[in-house]
């Protein structure tokens, strides 16, 4: 059956506290998972108290503050800080997010932060996502056509054909959405996800790709897309906004369509 | 050795490369038809199972013999039956797709599929079988 409880080397213990330097007016907690990989303990919640007026607005410029002036072992990854290269997905405040994209004033209370759930961890907020990079390769997300293309020309797409893929190219692949699908947590194994289904209807959708039949037949299974229940986690934690559920909607519409 | 934040053991205990595993057996190519027909019988069940509620509350006060004149009826046997038919379909391929959500090892899936499968044929035809004893 799945598993509920937390086994006893996953159990998250309490960790350091970091208070905020002497005189700070305006301070907020940040309670962040933590895990070394070498170092053989559990995994453990350590507190640092910030002080906002000597930081950047969103929670992302907490991190950096943390590992630039508090504490060098905090390791997550990040790079471009605003919103578009998905590096810095993990959960904030209950809710998977992109850190440089989430107000701290948005959080009421304590800001808690872990890694995207139900991933492998690395360290700290990496998670190992293997897994998901496997199988959004395994959907083949890369225009496919026998036709060539015109010898001196790109291969052209009336308006409404490109306005199909809008809501679908915007997705950076960041993965909070299939690492907050309880389905995902369950059947990841073999389900491929809400992100991965989304880019798989990217390239269904799109006019100028000649491989349709061959995507839907490889997707038609009970657990790689039917393990979708419309719990719609996924729209609602979307950092950009995305309904990646519509999108796996309309690909089970065309499978049934495509029946007779 | 890693671990996930809620517990599931970690997924890399094989030197098979990650496309290899999730590639595995390939698609099954099934499935929509099956996700078509709970659609559908969703549907179906909508309009029979508020006929049904509605002539059950009407039907209170009736005398025994009155009511099974009422189920012997052309119309009302037909649409028990449909509502029997249906309700158990229904019934079974949501709960398949509840233990295919929730049961990881494979022995245990096929077997609780097919007991809930074989329960609401039994119980389908145990009350298609009541419907047609009065009615013909």
């Amino acid at each position: 059956m799945a598993t509920f409880t937390l086994p006893k080397n996953s159990t998250i213990t309490e960790g350091k506290r970091h208070p905020a330097p002497s005189g700070s007016k305006n301070v907020k907690a940040f309670k962040i998972y933590r895990w070394d990989p070498d170092s053989g303990d559990n995994p453990r919640t350590d507190t640092y108290e910030i002080d906002l007026d000597q930081c950047g607005p969103m929670v992302l410029d907490a991190l950096i503050k943390i590992k630039n002036e508090v504490d060098s072992t905090l390791t997550f990854r990040r790079s471009c800080r605003e919103g578009i290269c998905g590096s810095c997905s993990m959960n904030i405040d209950g809710l998977n997010t992109l850190a440089c994209l989430k107000p701290i004033e948005d959080v009421k209370g304590d800001v808690k932060i872990s890694p995207l759930p139900h991933m492998p961890v690395v360290k700290d907020l990496v998670p190992d996502l293997s897994q998901i990079y496997a199988q959004l390769r395994s959907v083949e997300p890369w225009l496919k056509s026998d036709t060539p293309p015109p010898p001196d020309a790109e291969r052209l797409q009336s308006k409404e054909e490109r306005s199909k893929l809008d809501g679908l190219w915007e997705c950076i692949l960041c993965f909070c959405c299939t690492t907050a699908c309880p389905s995902y947590w369950w059947n990841g194994d073999r389900y491929l996800g809400p992100a991965v289904l989304l880019q798989a209807y990217r390239w269904i959708a799109d006019s100028r790709d000649e491989a349709t039949g061959e995507r839907l037949d490889a997707l038609e299974d009970p657990f790689k897309l039917y393990r979708c229940h419309t719990i719609m986690n996924c729209a609602r934690t979307c950092p950009k906004g995305l309904n990646p559920a519509q999108a796996i909607g309309e690909i089970k519409q065309l499978l049934a369509a495509r029946q007779g | 050795m890693s671990h996930t934040t809620s517990g599931q053991p970690p997924r890399q205990a094989t030197l098979r490369s990650p496309l290899g595993r999730v590639r595995g057996m390939g698609s099954a190519k099934s499935g929509a038809h099956h996700w078509w027909m709970q659609r559908v019988t969703s549907i179906a069940l909508l309009p029979l199972t508020i006929w049904f509620i509605l002539s059950l509350a009407t039907s209170a006060g009736m005398t025994h013999a009155e009511v099974l004149l009422w189920i012997g009826q052309p119309f009302n046997v037909v649409l028990l039956l449909a509502l029997i038919g249906l309700t158990f379909h229904h019934t079974a391929s949501g709960l398949q797709v509840i233990i295919e959500d929730y049961t990881n090892q494979e022995w245990l899936k096929i077997g609780l599929v097919l007991a809930v499968k074989g329960i609401c044929w039994l119980l389908g035809i145990a009350a298609a079988l009541a419907v047609l004893r009065i009615a013909v």
